[in-house]
């Protein structure tokens, strides 16, 4: 329990401050704390939510909104990927607990999930724990700040811009963590040239999920040939 | 605001996301087993979506690099300084190195946006 808030604490602290800027858009846009909470705990995602309160204060169509969902959150598909044997085997025990671990999937929760089970040192059982505890967390936080935001935002008011910074530091951290423990080093160069070159033909709003979908197919191609090669 | 739209907006977001996040396991959940293609790919991939979101976080870096994005990659060198630096294992563990890295790393990044 305690290691795993510690390897929550990063997420603590960007998710209750995003997700009370979250908060308080949506009481701008008229919309109460507990459609916050409700949109926190169900959809659960963030850009996604911040573009959401656009769509419905502009009365965006029910297609559009499903779009929209659809285009920014496919990304989620894949870090599903990594995980499908992990949560199998929670399943096993606690259909419920598979589940939750599935809806909870976020870019953070991914990053540290991926860290813990990297953690070869410690048994399945405790790791699964750990994940579970992030993954619950991590939701705590954001529905927590997404309250905060909607009731307070309008009384208090401090410049937190550049808090959300320490998302990106975390992913870096995971980054060098993983680099220093992999013996190939292709996937992550990979990821990095193909993102770039998207970001620069695609542009900053849309290329994510291009990044990830060619990406995926090169490592797909290249994990095909490096077993011809050994066989 | 009509009422009815919000939930049913709500609820369409959450079946997406929810089913977006389910698909890898409806595909091969039970007694389905997973290619052994899409089981490598799963292996690999948290190094390469890690490399994916850091350049996604540092998307706007470009836009006015003298002034913002100076800093974002100032602020990226702090925390793969702090991290690297060396430091025996026995007085810096490995969850504080991680969280003196961010913490020092986000602090210089505010810093730098206040000033």
């Amino acid at each position: 329990m305690k290691e795993a808030t510690i390897k929550s604490l990063p997420i603590m602290f960007s998710y209750i401050f995003v997700s009370m800027a979250y908060g308080i858009m949506m009481e701008d846009a008229g919309f109460h704390w507990y459609f916050s909470l409700l949109v926190s705990m169900t959809v659960y995602t963030g850009a996604f939510q911040f573009v959401f309160v656009t769509l419905m204060s502009s009365g965006a169509s029910y297609i559009t909104i499903a779009l929209t969902a659809f285009l920014m959150n496919s990304r989620q598909s894949f870090y599903s990927l990594t995980f499908v044997d992990e949560f199998n085997d929670i399943g096993k025990k606690s259909k419920l607990k598979k589940l939750y671990m599935i809806q909870t999937m976020t870019d953070e929760t991914y990053a540290v999930n991926c860290a813990v089970s990297a953690e070869k040192a410690k048994s399945r059982e405790d790791r699964q724990k750990i994940m579970f505890i992030v993954a619950f967390l991590s939701r705590v936080y954001w529905m927590i700040g997404a309250v905060i935001g909607g009731i307070l935002g309008q009384v208090i008011s401090f410049d937190m811009s550049g808090i959300d910074f320490c998302m990106t530091a975390l992913f870096v951290v995971i980054f060098l963590e993983q680099w220093e423990n992999a013996q190939n080093h292709f996937p992550a160069v990979v990821g990095i040239l193909v993102s770039v070159i998207c970001l620069i033909v695609v542009g900053e709003d849309y290329f994510l999920l291009p990044s990830l979908i060619i990406t995926s197919s090169i490592l797909m191609i290249y994990n095909a040939r490096r077993n011809s090669e050994v066989v | 605001m009509d009422k009815h739209y919000v939930f049913i907006a709500v609820i369409i977001s959450f079946a997406i996301t929810f089913s977006l996040r389910a698909v890898p396991f409806l595909l091969f959940g039970g007694k389905r087993k997973m290619p052994q293609s899409i089981e490598k790919l799963g292996k690999c991939l948290p190094a390469s979506i890690m490399a994916v979101l850091i350049v996604y976080c540092l998307r706007d870096v470009g836009d006015s690099f003298m002034c913002r994005g100076l800093e974002k990659v100032l602020a990226v060198a702090i925390v793969a300084v702090v991290y690297k630096f060396p430091v025996p294992e026995r007085y810096v563990g490995k969850n504080a190195r991680t969280m003196l890295s961010i913490v020092i790393g986000t602090a210089a990044y505010m810093a730098f946006i206040h000033m």
